[in-house]
């Protein structure tokens, strides 16, 4: 007998890159949540700009056919669009794998229905903390009980319910309290995500690093309920500022995933919107000619576009230079190393941030409010 | 984490009708020409002989008509034991219940 491989084996075939196994589907930025940590870019996409239901269903059948496995239908908040069955519908009759990506706002038993009966497979809830006080304080709006009466109905629908919770600096000491919570509304994974900071959360930067301290015992803390908290698979994302190692962003740059953009633009990375590329859209080019052909997706694929310490270094073929996003974002220069690295030569940006860090007004993101409006907790 | 001997004697006991977890797809990939478990945040490549178990995972037939029918089908393999050990593993694994 032989083993099932855990880790896909992205092998070629023929020419060109492999084919991507998921994708991204961004089908609204609208959202009722007003989270400071939000990751979408600051400029968001109007709703007069999204993609048709029509496109949507010629995207999913084009990503079927490119190789695309799992797709996350996401955004902002997907329960806005009226046509996320139709959507989901296309999503598995083409037979890719769904994830809703929710914050729960909006999921009754009968849209659910409607989406299960379309074909949808799991769903990915979001929470912010883990009491109702302390969650909607983050989201900025009541929120937690439309969350706990999703997972509920999720679970009732016998679908695989997990849990994502952003993690920073006004909720990282919860970590418990957050997986009890998880168990307790039956979710069978928790993904604990260290804020990456882009778009949005760069505002809220100062404020939402941790200290070295609460990071170390939100560590501890995963470890000890791996151990005693059964039947919950604990996910810990990194943060990327610590420990002076980068992450190796999606798996590679144009390698293993892609994003559509609700105005249809594709992207190899969800941050990536600030980028100085030029991003196809799928109004004018098919999936698999972005995937293949496009400069965007061609910018920096593989590690000839490396420089500095990263086109010498062991490891870049294990973290590929970090986040493009990040080395622009903090360099103006997205071929740079991540300055994430320790062996970055602007390093010390990094370092400089985190020493930075301190308790601080949060900006919430409320797009109708230019520049937002300003909480104190 | 279950002991991997407790499960053993819980594979070969015969009333056991596996079956995949909730959310969990078995399906052939034409792009890559492989067939994979596809779950939640993750994707299995299943090779060699190990699809051919979980198409018969199907919550009706038993540890022991799967192993039955496998003999049936590759004549000769070491089907058996084999079989019980795989579907201890992916059991433990939370991708068959």
């Amino acid at each position: 007998m032989s083993e099932p491989n855990n880790e896909p084996v992205v092998s070629q075939t023929g020419d060109g890159p492999a084919p991507p196994w998921a994708m991204l589907a961004e089908l609204t930025h609208g959202c009722p949540l007003h989270c400071p940590y939000c990751s979408n870019p600051v400029g968001l996409i109007p709703r007069s700009r999204e993609l048709e239901t029509a496109d949507w269903v010629r995207v999913f059948e084009e990503a079927a056919a490119l190789g695309v496995i799992h797709a996350h239908l996401s955004g902002g908040e997907p329960l806005l669009r009226p046509d996320l069955r139709e959507i989901t519908e296309a999503a598995a009759r083409n037979g890719v794998y769904t994830q809703l990506v929710t914050s729960g706002v909006g999921l009754d038993a009968d849209r659910l229905a409607e989406l299960v009966g379309a074909g949808l497979h799991s769903v990915q809830l979001s929470v912010q903390d883990s009491t109702a006080a302390a969650s909607d304080l983050i989201a900025g709006t009541r929120s937690f009980a439309a969350k706990e009466r999703a997972a509920a109905l999720v679970r009732e629908a016998g679908l695989p319910l997990g849990l994502n919770v952003v993690l920073h600096r006004r909720n990282l000491d919860s970590i418990e309290g957050i997986v009890e919570l998880a168990a307790t509304w039956g979710a069978e994974r928790v993904e604990l995500a260290n804020t990456q900071f882009y778009g949005w959360a760069l505002r809220n930067r100062r404020a939402l690093l941790p200290t070295r301290e609460q990071l170390a015992r939100a560590k501890e803390s995963v470890e000890r309920l791996r151990e005693r908290v059964e039947g919950v698979e604990l996910i810990w994302v990194v943060p990327d500022y610590f420990d002076g190692v980068p992450k190796p962003c999606m798996g590679g740059w144009g390698a293993i995933s892609l994003t559509v953009g609700p105005d249809g633009s594709v992207l190899p990375c969800p941050a990536a919107y600030d980028l100085p590329l030029e991003f196809p859209n799928v109004r004018d080019h098919s999936l698999e000619w972005i995937w293949r052909r496009s400069t965007a997706f061609e910018a920096y694929r593989g590690t000839e576009w490396m420089s500095g310490p990263c086109s010498g270094c062991p490891r870049r073929e294990v973290d590929f230079g970090g986040c493009r996003c990040q080395a622009f974002a903090l360099t103006g220069d997205a071929s740079r190393t991540d300055p994430a690295c320790g062996l970055s030569p602007d390093h010390h940006l990094i370092t400089e941030l985190v020493e930075s860090a301190g308790d601080g007004e949060l900006v919430y993101r409320r797009p109708e409010r230019r520049g937002g409006l300003q909480l104190r907790r | 984490m279950t002991a991997p001997e407790e499960l053993g004697a819980t594979a070969q006991a015969t009333d056991w009708r596996p079956r995949l977890g909730s959310g969990i797809i078995l399906r052939h990939d034409a792009v890559r020409h492989a067939d994979l478990l596809v779950m939640p945040e993750r994707i299995v490549l299943l090779e060699g002989g190990a699809v051919a178990v979980l198409r018969l995972c199907d919550g009706e037939r038993t540890v022991a008509e799967i192993v039955e029918r496998l003999r049936a089908d590759f004549p000769g393999a070491p089907v058996a034991d084999d079989v019980t050990e795989f579907l201890d593993r992916v059991r433990t694994e939370g991708w068959v219940r």
